[in-house]
């Protein structure tokens, strides 16, 4: 305490011509509002910034989806007339095509966020777990396992679509002409099978994100424990089991609310994988949001649709957040305090 | 302390500076101007192989443009994939270029959003007047009735291209003329590897062209006179039926097509795969693959019977780039005269021959370039045969949901499920239903 008063005071005197909004008065009361005030003011330019750069799109984004916003008025948004909740109604009414196609496209994304967050986290989390102990080569080994997370995600994810190819891509070429496990070739990128290739190509693309995040999670368990257990006897599953999975806890909480979100939300990897039109097997709900705002031009529809994605997702998070927080409520010890920096 | 004071005063002025000036910008939505008379900003669609290529076209005839007018004309190729979005995003900010190319299916609906300049009888008087350019193309610049929102730039329609060599293989001595005598040829060839038409079932736009001209041969249309949506007519889903059939039941097209939209229908072409394509003009594409010239043919589009012509024998869509000026331009007279220098007769033969489409313009149509093997059979059916895509606001929406349906068509008959009469109109009423109702 002492020492910040002491430092404002030489301040004070170099500083008064810019010092915002106070008069030179009593000697400590504008140092007091200093004292107060300068948080507040050092937090005002991210505060602007994030206003900016978050809240006004979002706000903008939430009075377009009352408005019947077309190619007529994109000119000047502002004069299309209200809509009410006309775009809220139609996306919601199942029976209708909107509605259906977006209930449909909403239960694909659903379907495919949890297979993807599943897949990621457990072969993440099982390679982490081959990787704790040094070896030769582990290094290197960790690296590749890192190369998929690094790539650009455009030229990783095109490269797939050339692979999936039906007349030339590598998969068919090894699934049928090599392995002989189907009868003709298959098609990957149109029809039912695109929710499969959607699918290898996320996980693809998501589990060296939680491959990263376990395995720094693991360096914060002591070995100890594991010395500890095995001299009473516990073999690695129950290693595993007994020490490994509950000190990742709160480590496995924050990383699988980011894969979650993130896969639910994911654009690029349909997009660059089936174009703007993707089939409906792997009709992602981004996606569908993109083409009912900017292929079909209806922007007040789109807003619509993205308000109750945004909806749907802070309730999920929210009700997430919530479990895991009771559940994790006791702190175990100081590592929780480590790993929720990760 | 003092330096920390100092920062944070500089951050709160720089962020409110960057408030004001993130919110001062682009909300000029009002008429343009002749205030930077010295300057134009170009965006040319890219037409050539290449971004590269176009630069190379386009460049030197700015310069002589510069030289002859005093007026910077600065150039930016845009790739067509980017080129819907980019003009959107310039419409909402206000934020343009002051002359632009625009594909011409898409005049109706970027006419809607008011941005684009009029070209009323005044404004075409300044480029020579509307008669000098031919009506097909003028047909495909706006809703009719209106003053048409962009110029003829570059004219192209689709032919019949065939492989020479593969139908000599085949026994096959003239190029089919009617739809009956191109399955008969396709399944003639289509053996051991090889197909008899190619076909691109997942590119939406190619989707449309092609089922647009089937359904102008089944007396249908895609919208009613009054330009409301009519995707279930019995001709509209005889066309698409016909056209997802070549695949689904003639089997003249390989399976694979079906998830083709990058052209790769061509590159089969090329390499020999595939021994005819139904495109808009193809040639130099060819020759970028490696084709020579004397390899493949050229016909005009099949009919149901007889020869191509208006009404029901049309057979090809008015295909073709136009250029319009954004509104709100700061040099308007600039861009008029630019329009103007671009639709000459001098430079529509010369970008024309460097892209192998045909002018739109009546008068250079006579320059024996647009004569030759490549050109003559285009130039004819947009003279005599062609239609242009329906001209109503909601016709980019119509792309997207009618080519969808189109290419789910064509998934269903890759993956050997049948394509019934039902299951077409079932997937053109779920396109109509997704239309704007308003």
């Amino acid at each position: 305490m002492t020492t910040t008063t002491a430092s404002a005071q030489p301040g004070e005197r170099t500083v008064g011509k810019s010092s915002p909004g106070t008069a030179r008065g009593p000697r400590r009361r504008p140092g007091r509002i200093r004292r107060i005030g300068l948080p507040y003011l050092l937090l005002l330019p991210a505060l602007l910034l994030e206003l900016l750069v978050h809240l006004v799109p979002m706000v903008i984004g939430i009075v377009m989806s009352f408005k019947e916003l077309t190619q007529f008025y994109i000119r000047d948004w502002t004069t299309a007339p209200w809509a009410g909740l006309d775009n809220f109604t139609m996306s919601v009414d199942f029976d209708a095509p909107v509605g259906e196609a977006l209930l449909h496209s909403f239960l694909v994304t659903c379907a495919f966020t949890i297979l993807s967050v599943g897949l990621c986290w457990l072969i993440g989390t099982a390679a982490a777990i081959c990787m704790q102990d040094a070896f030769r080569g582990r290094g290197l080994l960790r690296a590749i396992f890192l190369v998929p997370y690094a790539l650009p995600v455009y030229a990783a994810v095109i490269t797939w679509a050339f692979m999936f190819q039906h007349d030339n891509g590598l998969v068919n070429h090894v699934l049928h002409d090599q392995l002989g496990l189907t009868d003709k070739p298959s098609f990957w990128l149109i029809g039912d099978n695109s929710f499969v290739a959607l699918l290898v190509v996320s996980v693809w693309k998501g589990w060296p994100f939680a491959f990263l995040i376990v395995m720094a999670g693991l360096q914060n368990i002591p070995r100890e424990l594991y010395e500890a257990a095995a001299l009473d006897g516990a073999g690695v599953w129950q290693q595993i089991r007994r020490i490994t999975l509950p000190s990742l806890r709160p480590v496995n909480q924050v990383l699988v609310l980011v894969l979650f979100l993130w896969t639910f939300n994911d654009f690029n990897t349909p997009f660059v994988l089936f174009g703007k039109a993707a089939p409906e097997a792997a009709d992602l709900i981004s996606i569908h949001i993109y083409q009912s705002s900017f292929v079909t031009w209806n922007f007040g529809a789109g807003s619509a649709m993205s308000v109750l994605l945004l909806l749907f997702l802070l309730l999920v998070t929210g009700v997430y957040l919530f479990v895991t927080s009771r559940t994790a409520r006791a702190p175990r010890n100081s590592r929780e305090r480590k790993t929720a920096d990760v | 302390m003092r330096s920390i004071r100092a920062a944070a005063v500089g951050a709160v002025t720089m962020s409110l500076a960057l408030a004001a000036t993130a919110c001062g910008g682009g909300s000029s939505s009002g008429g343009g101007s002749n205030d930077s008379p010295k300057e134009l900003t170009y965006w040319a669609s890219n037409q050539g192989a290449s971004v590269e290529v176009d630069k190379k076209v386009l460049q030197p005839e700015l310069d002589k443009f510069e030289k002859e007018t005093g007026i910077k004309v600065k150039l930016e190729v845009v790739p067509w994939s980017d080129l819907l979005n980019r003009i959107l995003t310039a419409t909402t900010s206000g934020q343009g270029p002051d002359v632009l190319n625009i594909g011409n299916t898409w005049s109706a609906s970027l006419q809607a959003t008011g941005a684009l300049l009029p070209w009323d009888a005044k404004n075409f008087e300044k480029i020579g007047g509307r008669d000098r350019f031919v009506d097909s193309a003028l047909g495909s610049t706006g809703v009719e009735g209106q003053d048409p929102a962009a110029v003829p730039l570059y004219s192209m329609a689709y032919a019949l291209y065939y492989n020479k060599q593969m139908f000599a293989d085949a026994g096959i001595t003239k190029p089919p003329a009617t739809w009956d005598e191109l399955v008969e040829t396709g399944r003639k060839i289509s053996r051991d590897g090889k197909w008899g038409l190619g076909a691109e079932g997942s590119n939406l736009s190619n989707n449309i062209h092609q089922v647009f001209v089937l359904a102008k041969q089944h007396g249908a249309d895609f919208f009613t006179a009054d330009g409301k949506p009519d995707f279930t007519s019995d001709g509209a889903v005889a066309a698409v039926k016909q056209y997802v059939d070549l695949m689904a039941q003639d089997k003249v097209v390989a399976p694979g097509n079906a998830e083709y939209a990058q052209n790769q229908s061509l590159s089969d072409f090329a390499k020999g795969k595939t021994a005819m394509v139904l495109w808009q003009t193809a040639s130099a594409t060819f020759k970028t693959m490696g084709m020579k010239d004397d390899e493949w043919g050229v016909a005009p589009a099949p009919v149901p019977s007889g020869a191509p012509g208006a009404g029901k024998a049309t057979n090809s869509m008015v295909a073709g780039i136009n250029m319009a000026v954004f509104k709100n331009s700061d040099n308007l007279d600039g861009a008029t005269k630019f329009v103007k220098f671009m639709t000459s007769d001098a430079e529509q033969k010369l970008l024309n021959k460097a892209y192998g489409s045909i002018p739109p313009v009546k008068a250079a149509q006579s320059d024996p370039a647009f004569n030759t093997q490549a050109t003559a059979v285009l130039r004819e059916t947009l003279a005599t045969s062609a239609a242009a895509l329906p001209q109503v606001p909601d016709e980019s929406q119509f792309e997207t949901a009618v080519g969808t349906a189109v290419k789910e068509l064509f998934a269903d008959a890759a993956n050997g499920r049948e394509v019934t009469t039902e299951s077409v109109k079932e997937k053109l009423a779920k396109a109509q239903q997704q239309m704007p109702s308003k």
